[in-house]
């Protein structure tokens, strides 16, 4: 009797271990802060940050959500699976971004225009534009709090069925969109960005998985 | 002070009519403190005095601490009291006396706390609707409407931003909410995905949005002011990061700003779907 009560007890400690260290480690578990490389004087002074949309992460990124979309920063030469980001207060970031994942669609048109860059425009492959059609984006960076949202063109379907990028990250030979911007930071403080488009593949109305994962989809601008 | 407490029966020689004094500390602390409440602590009351319905909830906000004032004191009048002359003497380890049934006293507690209870759900639920459907949303046919000229101004929610559209001012669709004001403003609200509440506190509106429903609240501001637009409904990851500026400003700046958003608009409001009431945007290839 003595041993089954110790035996009980003992894999009951053990089981309350093993949910302890995974609450733990998920509660703890926080994508790295990245900070924006300083542009020199020369080039027009602020921040620069350089980032890249894909369809799926991949097993090499996220062995746990291969198949989740995916945000990437660019940190020292290489790519990192992060969606916190460092800027300096009062300043101007200017936004790299190449866009590998496939066009979507907007729920909302209203995010179809570009609004809150520096003059209300950003380049898509080298054209500039102050919108575009709501059924072309595939993803949106938008940080409501300071009235920034920009659409970005996905590849079309065309270029999807002749290549497209299946593992982050992903590189240049693949199809996809080059998109700059730029927007003025304010006062200091953490500013959340999402994506505007419900791109959760298999979820319901496309807002779970990777829209509500910190880290994928979503994240936070630091002000410094 | 007396270690034997005269409860479930009459005041024995020399002991006190505990009742009789009770009952008289109680009332004459209700009659000093309600009308302190009403008169001090009343206009400190949420949601403020930024819209007519706002006021009016006040004023409910008022009526429930002035209902909720003789209650407080007779809860903390008996614990203060049974403190001072039931306290048992030290050293002593006495039992107090059983207590036995009281028909009467256990009739009128249990009828006056019904009505007190009752009344008050049904104050409450009256008022939620009577200002115009601002405590709610009264559905797309409210029971009440105000008289005059509405300005009708969209609340279109989604996952995690409250945007606005005023379709008087051709459809054009914002981020930030701003009204003229005393002016009546009518609030269609609705969701392009999931249940959200669009919750701006200061005007005393908070109306659920959901998907394919247009709920109507109504307000009139008051006071050129800023606030705030909370979502008040759980409804993901960035719930809490759900919020929006808002301002009321004079009908001059109202119009300027307006205009100057169809201005700056102008390319999304081109490609908006037409003005609808509720709006069931497709699902999207990639969440099928």
């Amino acid at each position: 009797m003595a041993k089954k009560v110790l035996g009980v007890s003992v894999a009951v400690v053990a089981l309350g271990l093993a949910i302890g260290l995974y609450v733990a480690n998920w509660a703890t578990s926080f994508p790295t802060t990245v900070s924006a490389s300083v542009n020199p004087p020369s080039a027009g002074g602020g921040t620069n940050l350089t980032l890249q949309t894909v369809g799926a992460v991949g097993r090499k990124v996220s062995p746990g959500n291969p198949d989740w979309v995916s945000y990437l920063v660019k940190s020292n030469g290489r790519w990192v699976h992060s969606t916190i980001y460092n800027v300096p207060a009062n300043s101007i970031v200017h936004v790299t971004l190449y866009e590998y994942d496939s066009a979507s669609g907007l729920r909302n048109a209203l995010f179809s225009q570009v609004q809150g860059t520096v003059g209300g425009t950003m380049t898509v492959d080298g054209k500039t534009v102050s919108a575009v059609n709501p059924e072309e984006p595939a993803h949106t960076f938008a940080i409501p709090e300071l009235g920034v949202y920009v659409p970005l063109p996905g590849v079309s379907e065309a270029e999807e069925e002749k290549d497209f990028c299946e593992e982050a990250p992903c590189e240049p030979k693949y199809h996809h969109r080059t998109i700059t911007f730029s927007f003025r930071t304010g006062k200091k403080g953490r500013y959340r960005w999402q994506c505007f488009v419900p791109c959760g593949a298999g979820y319901p109305l496309g807002n779970g998985g990777p829209m509500q994962t910190l880290g994928y989809m979503d994240g936070f601008i630091d002000v410094v | 002070m007396s270690s034997s407490p005269a409860v479930g029966s009459g005041p024995s020689s020399g002991e006190p009519n505990h009742a009789r004094r009770f009952a008289a500390l109680w009332l004459v602390s209700t009659v000093i403190a309600l009308p302190l409440v009403i008169l001090l602590i009343g206009p400190l009351l949420g949601p403020g005095n930024g819209s007519d319905q706002s006021t009016l909830q006040r004023t409910d906000m008022t009526v429930l601490a002035g209902v909720a004032t003789p209650v407080i004191l007779l809860v903390m009048t008996m614990l203060a009291y049974s403190l001072i002359y039931f306290r048992q003497e030290k050293g002593a380890a006495l039992e107090g006396p059983a207590v036995r049934g009281d028909a009467r006293i256990q009739a009128t507690w249990i009828i006056v706390t019904s009505l007190i209870v009752l009344g008050i759900a049904i104050f409450g639920t009256v008022e939620l609707e009577a200002p115009d459907g601002a405590g709610s949303g009264s559905g797309p046919n409210p029971l009440t409407v105000p008289s005059g000229p509405k300005l009708p101004v969209q609340v279109i929610a989604q996952q995690w931003l409250f945007t606005y559209r005023y379709p008087t001012y051709g459809g054009v669709e914002t981020s930030v909410l701003e009204l003229p004001v005393n002016e009546t403003v009518e609030f269609n609200v609705t969701s392009l995905d999931v249940i959200h509440s669009f919750w701006a506190y200061k005007l005393g509106v908070k109306a659920d949005a959901n998907p394919g429903v247009d709920n109507i609240a109504y307000a009139k501001p008051t006071e050129e002011e800023n606030f705030e637009v909370h979502c008040a409904e759980l409804c993901g990851i960035w719930h809490g990061a759900m919020k929006s500026k808002g301002s009321v400003v004079s009908d001059s700046a109202f119009n300027t700003w307006i205009h100057e958003q169809q201005t700056r608009l102008a390319p999304a409001t081109k490609v908006l779907p037409t003005y609808s009431k509720t709006y069931n945007p497709e699902p999207t290839r990639r969440a099928e």
